[in-house]
């Protein structure tokens, strides 16, 4: 019998791989249920989405991928020995981390200021619990990031930065589907 | 046996089997009060068997963990236990704080008294020198088993048992805090009652039927740990914001409804993990070990720990689902069978495993024990589809249709009858069960099995 499987051709840990994957359920199944509870009251949810800061969510986009460019090119320096540049590259993208949490920040004060919480309107209840969890995931990453830079072995960064495409990932299916779907 | 002190699990398995059988039996008088409401109302009223039933079965479980550490931690980590005498001083306070519990509740002694008296707090009414004594002798099991992991050999085995152990423990304390507010109380409740089960009590799980797999398969200890890991990674991720799914209707934010339907949700995985590693292992294992009865435990436990926790979990687990099932018999028959699969089986697994050895009958197959398995199996199972159909029928007629509870109970008592003889059968198979390991001496062996080298 064959011993060896798909699992050992996976590339990095096979427990980041297990947490992407979880990852991936926990919002895909928020995602569904969002989308799910959002034919109950279409209107409503337009007019909750009308109140979102669009443009803010556009460039925190741009921020994340920019991100997740420079913590896959570290690991590409790192690999080729060009140590001090993939530092500062994974600086960068922890730098960049820090900017869409001052971005969302903002955000949420906005609504704050509004007066719109979760209580609000079921969409503001999915609002908070995806954005939020994804914030709360973008704040361990500059963690991560910040980890991977000081102990700056090939295979934290390739963990690391497999941690940090999964965040990047998790946004790009959250903002279309909550900022922008009409 | 290699280690002298893996005697020490004896005395443990000795008294969880004994609280088993009181366990049981109180299930079996529960039963009859479902019945004969009147049955014993003034003697035994049904809150204090109840208590009996639920408490000495969370008491004998430990107690089973408890001697499968002390069993399993010296081969694991090759040494003697660090202090036996610590050990069996940890057993006679935890005896002594059962009997105290059990007397204080049957006779509902010191009413009212802070420190002697019952709590009346659902799972945790234990009066408070009881908690305290259970503290204390938690902290001298972990003292002793962490001192004996560090001075020896680490593994990832006695690592996550002693991960989940300390979880256990440290859990625990959330007993002693008693907030007034009552969705708060429930809000902490759950750290011990959902994080014990759902997960601490699930690394102990996962190690314990590693250590087992790998005793009785043969298969190598690298694929047994990356197994093991996996499951671990998935119990903790899904088990602990699964706590959730206890928030729905306690006063707590709505916003616990999804976490607690999305993260419960997933923690079908582990479980299913858990039966996928433990079928695996057999098919890949070579080794054909003659303890088959501990192999049957074993797969046993992982295939009815995920029908159990796993589907009958979340067949209510979702709260559009659970606003209607919430607290009827849906709830008593994922608990039996949660239960029982998990954390039942998975004891009498590791009874099966590590008595023979223990009184030094190995290699010993255990037919009659086999037997028990089938017995209780089958009466567990069937308990569970009789309190699933009662249950839908009570959701139907109380919850949706609106029809009063006593009036509802009055309907579905022919569930509770074919419930009561599903009961008689599980006490049967518990008592046979409990013969087998104590009462043979002799034992039919298939020749040729004994020569199978063990690791």
């Amino acid at each position: 019998m064959n011993d060896s499987s798909l699992i050992d051709e996976l590339p990095g840990e096979l427990l980041m791989w297990v947490l992407i994957i979880s990852e991936l359920l926990v919002f895909g199944a928020g995602l569904i249920a969002f989308m799910g509870v959002r034919l109950t009251d279409p209107t409503g949810f337009a007019e909750a989405q009308s109140h979102l800061y669009r443009t803010g969510a556009a460039f925190n986009t741009a921020v994340l991928v920019t991100s997740g460019y420079l913590a896959a090119q570290a690991l590409h320096w790192r690999r080729t020995n060009f140590r001090l540049k993939a530092r500062l590259a994974l600086l960068c993208a922890a730098a960049l981390g820090i900017v869409f949490l001052i971005i969302k920040g903002v955000e949420y004060t906005g609504k704050a200021a509004q007066g719109i919480t979760y209580e609000t309107h079921p969409f503001f209840l999915f609002y908070y619990l995806l954005t939020g969890f994804h914030a709360a995931h973008v704040l361990a990453g500059v963690a991560v990031l910040l980890l991977i830079t000081w102990r700056d072995d090939p295979n934290n960064i390739e963990a690391g930065a497999q941690f940090w495409h999964m965040v990047d990932l998790v946004w790009i299916m959250l903002f279309p589907v909550i900022y922008l779907l009409g | 046996m290699k280690y002298e002190t893996q005697k020490i699990a004896y005395a443990y398995f000795a008294v969880a089997m004994a609280l088993f059988a009181i366990q049981v039996i109180g299930g079996l008088l529960a039963g009859l009060i479902y019945v004969f409401p009147n049955f014993l109302s003034e003697l035994l009223p049904f809150n204090i068997v109840r208590m009996l039933h639920t408490n000495s079965l969370i008491v004998w479980l430990l107690l089973g963990f408890f001697g499968a550490a002390y069993f399993l931690i010296p081969e694991e980590s090759e040494r003697e236990i660090h202090s036996p005498t610590l050990a069996y001083l940890q057993l006679i306070i935890l005896v002594v704080g059962t009997l105290g519990v059990v007397v204080t509740y049957v006779f509902n002694l010191f009413e009212g008294n802070w420190l002697l008296g019952k709590e009346g707090r659902e799972f945790l009414e234990q009066p408070k020198w009881v908690k305290a004594g259970i503290v204390v002798a938690a902290l001298m099991f972990l003292y002793n088993v962490s001192m004996t992991v560090l001075k020896g050999k680490k593994t990832a085995i006695t690592n996550i048992l002693l991960l989940g152990l300390w979880g256990l423990a440290l859990l625990f304390l959330f007993a002693f805090y008693n907030p007034g507010n009552l969705s708060l109380d429930k809000q902490y409740w759950w750290y011990v009652v959902h994080l014990w089960v759902e997960g601490v009590w699930e690394l102990i799980m996962a190690s314990i039927l590693a250590y087992l797999m790998l005793k009785l398969t043969g298969v190598d200890r690298e694929i047994v740990e990356k197994w093991l890991y996996v499951i671990v990674a998935a119990a903790l991720f899904s088990g602990i914001l699964g706590t959730g799914h206890h928030y729905y209707w306690i006063g707590t934010p709505a916003y616990w409804q999804w976490i607690g339907s999305i993260f419960s949700s997933l923690e079908v995985i582990p479980f299913f993990a858990m039966m996928a590693f433990a079928f695996v292992m057999v098919w890949k294992g070579r080794r054909d070990h003659p303890n088959k009865a501990a192999l049957l435990w074993s797969l046993g436990c992982a295939t009815l720990a995920f029908f159990g926790a796993g589907v009958w979990g979340f067949l209510h687990t979702l709260h559009g689902v659970n606003y209607y099932t919430h607290g009827t018999q849906i709830t008593a028959a994922h608990g039996h069978l949660a239960f029982y699969g998990a954390y039942v089986c998975l004891n009498l697994a590791i009874f099966s495993y590590a008595m023979p050895i223990l009184k030094n009958r190995d290699p010993y197959n255990q037919v009659l024990n086999m037997g028990s398995f089938w017995l209780m199996t089958s009466g567990m199972v069937f308990m569970t589809f009789v309190l699933t159909f009662g249950g839908t029928v009570q959701t139907h007629m109380q919850r949706v249709v609106g029809d009063y509870f006593m009036d509802v109970q009055d309907q579905i008592a022919i569930f509770y009858w074919m419930r009561l003889g599903s009961g008689v059968v599980v006490v049967l198979g518990a008592l046979l069960f409990i013969y087998s390991i104590w009462v043979p001496r002799k034992e039919v062996i298939e020749s040729g099995a004994a020569e199978t080298p063990a690791e």
